[in-house]
């Protein structure tokens, strides 16, 4: 089993919360994981990914290699479809299609969209409205977790029992809204 | 076994504190900032009693650290490549001393300039300094290497440079701890005269040096972390540095037994396993992260004895990080391809943060320097530097740490006038202060404006030296108290701020406007953290 997973989004949108979520859960299902992330000069409201690999023997590249990743989870459209190039033939795009809007050039989210329509198998679900109507807009990123978990290879205890343990510390109602998100995530990409 | 979730820099700083550190020095700098940051929040280093404040510049942490080895304990000293030539200085000649306690000098080399302004290969300066130099493979390796590295540290009373790229540094893997091992008590070196370099001295400490940088190639420790596997027949044969070994094995995983394999951790590299590579085969890939160092020593000035293929004859990008894919295609395998990248994908440059001061300083001054002219802004390496991209538009140089100031005060000398400098508040704690006392003593006519957000921005909000301090800096080294100016950089002051610039910037002399509000990021932080402590102190 080998799972090459793609965390796109702008800096400051914390993709890295989903990352360690991803981590903590493979960590305890006995997994291999490498997890390369970027700090510094882009975190200030540019272009951010993060490569997370996991696998059931030891992996070498702390990069995935072009063409190789199963999985592209993204938290703003444009930006799924920067990492294209990594994205396996069979691979999944899992999107927010609610853009981030700090240039001036920001292509028309029309167009975007019928892009990530153009992408092959993509889920793209408004991940903001999902959360606000759940009545807690950060949890965004939670949702657009749970609607790519299918596509993680493990089972979806292993990511609710992660968001237990990264939420913890901050009180059990904030682990409920999480769990919450992951779960609602979960259920509008198996409607589709 | 105890095991953890880390990045490369963690691990390294976790193996540093169980391997009985004493004494962590560092100027924050992508991608080595993480090192200094997990031992500050480290519980086990704070119940250690271990020395962790960020230093002043590289320099000062190296010296620091060097002293903390010359009373018989473990030192690290962390910084970015480019931070290695603040630091060079006491590093080189530290090779010349030697040390006492164990010495680690870990250097973060950041190939691609990610978030830098070259892409030096910190590994020249092992070379150069005659000192042992490691470069782990994986975040485990850079976890156990570092119990070697101060271990053969204090073998050959030899600092030990300890050099990692990006991807390691910022890539999180699972790490097994081991056992703990006590700091070193105080003790001073054995001979008194050890670490006065005066020429008599230095010359036979040097000569000694020389020597024992050639012994270094068979030692033990450094040739068990360079692997030489055959492969089959008269294959290809190729060399890894560091982390490249991991883009070779993703790409021949499979097929390991077509190619022989030199994989080095640890320089000075044995030539007779290179010796052993050659022979087996008839052309050698030189894979490494960073320079063709290796490679040009293979080659030789005269490049005819062995067929070497790597960045030198383009088989690989001459510049740039490697990837599996750029692995491939050196290799001569299939890379793989994904789809292209749509053409509406625009750029996404790093920007200023919503509400940032910098932004309201750049505002006004654009809007003054529009009426005196372009090119007269020199600037410095911080968030402030983003000041160049648009809409402002507005800088004109970004070099090294400080030379915003000394490179106006050149520009004026030559009679531009005026000429501006806008440096940080740590850049000018950091190489800024000595170029303004060069400034005031020249009386170089120039303004120069220190963008104080009272914290390290860039690299996420670290402790500024400067913090309170810049006032009085600025009067002690000799600027006019007349000419010393405050401003908010808000939006409401705007046309006042405009109006401060506009007369410093007519001034025949020198001004230094500090235009004070904290990083709104830095200033959420310590909200929220405050936050907190209340919280507890309430339970
Ligand atoms: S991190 Fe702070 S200093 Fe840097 S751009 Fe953001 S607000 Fe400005």
């Amino acid at each position: 089993m080998k799972c090459d997973i793609i965390l796109a989004g702008v800096g400051g949108q914390g993709i890295l919360s989903i990352a360690a979520t991803i981590g903590l859960a493979a960590v305890e299902q006995n997994l291999f994981l490498k997890q390369a992330e970027v700090h510094g000069m882009s975190q200030r409201g540019g272009d951010v990914q993060s490569h997370l690999r996991l696998s059931d023997r030891e992996i070498f590249s702390d990069l995935i290699p072009h063409g190789g990743a199963d999985l592209i989870i993204s938290v703003e459209p444009m930006e799924a479809l920067r990492y294209l190039p990594w994205l396996s033939d069979s691979g999944w795009l899992v999107t927010n299609s609610v853009p981030f809007v700090n240039i001036s050039d920001y292509p028309e989210v029309g167009e975007v969209v019928a892009e990530l329509g153009r992408a092959g198998n993509t889920i793209v679900l408004d991940a903001d409205s999902i959360a606000r109507d759940l009545g807690s807009a950060r949890s965004g990123n939670m949702v657009i977790l749970g609607a790519a978990s299918s596509f993680i290879s493990m089972p979806f205890k292993a990511l609710e029992d992660a968001v237990r343990k990264m939420f913890g510390r901050k009180g059990e109602e904030m682990v409920e809204v999480n769990l919450k998100a992951l779960r609602a995530g979960r259920d509008a990409a198996a409607a589709r | 076994m105890h095991k953890l979730l880390l990045l490369g820099d963690e691990a390294i700083a976790q193996a540093a504190l169980d391997a009985g550190l004493s004494g962590m020095y560092a100027y924050p700098g992508t991608p080595s900032t993480e090192i200094m940051e997990y031992i500050q929040a480290s519980p086990q280093a704070a119940e250690g009693g271990v020395r962790r404040e960020w230093s002043s510049n590289e320099k000062t942490a190296m010296e620091s650290a060097l002293g903390m080895s010359y009373a018989g304990r473990r030192a690290m000293v962390a910084m970015k490549h480019v931070g290695l030539n603040v630091a060079a200085d006491a590093f080189i000649n530290s090779a010349v001393t030697g040390v006492n306690g164990g010495l680690v000098v870990v250097s973060a080399d950041d190939p691609s300039m990610h978030s830098s302004q070259n892409e030096q290969d910190s590994r020249f300066y092992g070379r150069f300094a005659m000192v042992p130099v490691m470069e782990p493979r994986n975040q485990q390796e850079a976890y156990d290497m570092i119990f070697d590295a101060f271990a053969l540290s204090e073998k050959y009373r030899l600092p030990v440079l300890f050099r990692i790229t990006t991807r390691l540094a910022h890539s999180r893997s699972a790490v097994t701890l081991r056992e703990k091992i006590a700091q070193n008590g105080v003790s001073l070196p054995s001979n008194p005269r050890q670490f006065v370099l005066l020429p008599a001295i230095a010359r036979k400490q040097y000569r000694a040096l020389t020597s024992v940088y050639e012994k270094l190639r068979t030692d033990e420790v450094i040739d068990g972390f360079n692997s030489l596997r055959a492969g089959n027949g008269r294959g290809t044969g190729v060399i890894t540095c560091g982390i490249a070994y991991n883009y070779l094995m993703e790409n021949i995983i499979d097929s390991q037994a077509d190619y022989h394999v030199l994989s080095v951790g640890a320089y000075p590299v044995n030539r007779e396993k290179v010796a052993a590579l050659v022979e087996r085969c008839d052309r050698v890939l030189v894979l490494e992260e960073g320079y063709p160092i290796i490679e040009e020593q293979l080659r030789g000035l005269l490049d005819r004895d062995v067929t070497v293929l790597g960045r030198l004859d383009g088989t690989v990008p001459r510049d740039g990080e490697l990837n599996p894919s750029i692995v491939a295609r050196a290799l001569g395998l299939k890379a793989g391809q994904g789809r292209e990248v749509p053409s509406l994908v625009r750029q996404r440059p790093p920007s200023f943060c919503k509400g940032c001061g910098h932004a309201d300083l750049y505002q006004a001054l654009s809007e003054v320097m529009a009426e005196i002219g372009p090119g007269r802004v020199f600037s410095d390496i911080g968030c402030y530097t983003l000041g160049a991209l648009p809409p402002y538009n507005m800088v004109n140089s970004c070099v090294d740490m400080g030379a915003s100031v000394t490179m106006a005060a050149g520009a004026a000398d030559a009679g531009l006038f005026p000429a501006v400098a806008v440096i940080g508040d740590s850049t000018f704690t950091h190489s800024g202060m000595t170029g303004l006392l060069d400034a005031v003593i020249k009386n170089s006519p120039i303004t120069l404006i220190i963008s104080d957000n009272s914290t390290t921005g860039m690299t996420g909000g670290q402790k500024s030296q400067a913090t309170d301090r810049l006032e009085s800096i600025c009067l002690g080294l000799g600027v006019d108290p007349d000419h010393l100016k405050v401003i908010v950089p808000l939006k409401k002051n705007h046309e006042e701020n405009k109006a401060v610039i506009s007369t410093e910037l007519n001034y025949h002399g020198i001004s230094v406007i500090l235009a004070r509000r904290e990083c709104i990021q830095t200033a959420s932080r310590n909200k929220k953290a405050e936050a907190a402590e209340k919280n507890k102190s309430r339970e």
